[in-house]
């Protein structure tokens, strides 16, 4: 296939973003209203949503084994929209074992139930790191595991988006959902953190 | 991490072949520190965020197609360009290519 | 499907960036590397023909698992990478 024109690329990317999107008005392809849709269905996707699913499996077993076998099914179940989203996969933390998500090829992040990958993630301090050196990423965010506790990192390389389950905190006996769905945060469920309760 | 290599396993970053975005474990990002503080998306960020995804959307363009226009960027430039910066070169360099839109429309939408 | 849980793989010690113009979903670090199954995800169409515009055919994707050894000069992480079949070969 042929490259497209360096010259004309490397155009100020205001200017080709106006260009682009003249363009593809005029041809019918993508109208400014529809981008306007599509910005506002993009912006309700937020860490909220993972933390609830968080914490339902926190409370339920039956869906935390659900979100185990079916991420996709799980956030389907709470009403996050999932239609024309990767699936999801559901890494669970445990006593002993850690996750951690990376994408060292470029950004692939659990946009559904996340929103929006965070500068941190795209970072390329981030993605080469946190595959060889996960303790000293941890470390960026002053997480300190437990001793001997293997840290997993799942590199997010094709299909699948992954999100972590972290462990309950200590402190949170008898909280409500929403209580529990509070303290998660997207850190929380990408494995740079861990759910925090402050006394 | 020690800094003495084990004998007998390779550096993998040091393959001449590795391409510049494949970055897992490449020794020269090792010794950066992480920004973790959040960033604001800028209205650039999300329409061009927008635009990606009604093209792949309407069948026009999918995410590899995104990710080997981000890929063909070279690599000065690359780390020079903001995220969403690579995004609108690759959506640019892609409905090129797939004649979507041609050069010359693009030249004179661009005055 | 070629490989069942707890099979043991090499990943290709391939380099089709030296050929031209590619799109790789295989990371440079795992190739030669030696790792363990853990299941089928599901079969997906090629990103490698999807990234050119190109016909795609659907192939098996795997969770593979590495061991820290053998990965990184001096050590480094447990990792849980998704990698396509025709990069797999049994060991």
């Amino acid at each position: 296939m042929a490259a497209a024109d360096l010259t004309l690329l490397r155009t100020d990317s205001d200017r080709l973003l106006a260009a682009v999107r003249g363009l593809l008005a005029a041809k019918g392809i993508v109208t400014p209203e529809e981008i306007k849709e599509r910005i506002r269905f993009v912006d309700e996707a937020h860490p909220g949503q993972g933390a609830r699913m968080v914490a339902r499996a926190w409370v339920d077993p039956a869906f935390r084994a659900t979100m185990l076998a079916d991420g996709t099914k799980a956030a389907e179940l709470l009403g996050i929209p999932m239609r024309g989203m990767p699936p999801l996969g559901v890494l669970e933390n445990a006593p002993g074992l850690h996750h951690l998500v990376v994408c060292t090829l470029c950004s692939c992040y659990p946009r559904a139930v996340l929103g929006y990958p965070p500068f941190w993630f795209k970072s390329a301090a981030y993605r080469a790191r946190a595959v060889r050196d996960p303790a000293g990423v941890l470390a960026e965010w002053r997480t300190v595991l437990p001793a001997d506790t293997t840290i997993r990192v799942v590199d997010s390389t094709a299909d699948y988006r992954w999100m972590v389950l972290p462990m309950r905190p200590p402190g949170t006996e008898g909280w409500s959902e929403d209580r529990l769905a509070g303290v998660v945060t997207e850190g929380d469920m990408i494995g740079v953190t861990l759910p925090h309760v402050t006394a | 991490m020690s800094d003495l290599p084990d004998a007998g396993i390779a550096e993998p970053g040091d393959n001449p072949n590795r391409a510049h975005h494949d970055m897992g474990g490449v020794s020269k990002f090792l010794c950066e520190p992480i920004d973790t503080a959040a960033h604001a998306l800028t209205e650039f960020d999300r329409e061009v965020d927008a635009i990606r995804g009604l093209l792949g959307a309407k069948g026009v363009m999918g995410v590899d197609e995104l990710r080997r226009g981000i890929e063909a960027i070279p690599e000065s430039e690359y780390h020079k360009l903001s995220y969403y910066q690579r995004w609108i070169r690759s959506i640019t360099d892609n409905l090129l290519v797939q004649g979507v839109i041609t050069a010359e429309e693009l030249v004179a939408a661009l005055k | 499907m070629k490989f069942a849980p707890g099979a043991a793989v090499k990943v290709r010690d391939d380099w089709p960036e030296a050929r031209g113009p590619v799109h790789i979903r295989t990371p440079h670090y795992l190739r030669g590397r030696q790792g363990t199954v853990v299941r089928h995800l599901g079969d997906f169409a090629n990103p490698e023909d999807l990234a050119f515009a190109r016909p795609a055919s659907r192939l098996p994707l795997y969770h593979v698992a590495f061991a820290p050894e053998g990965i990184w000069p001096g050590g480094g992480a447990d990792l849980l990478v998704e990698v396509f079949e025709p990069w797999l070969q049994p060991i």
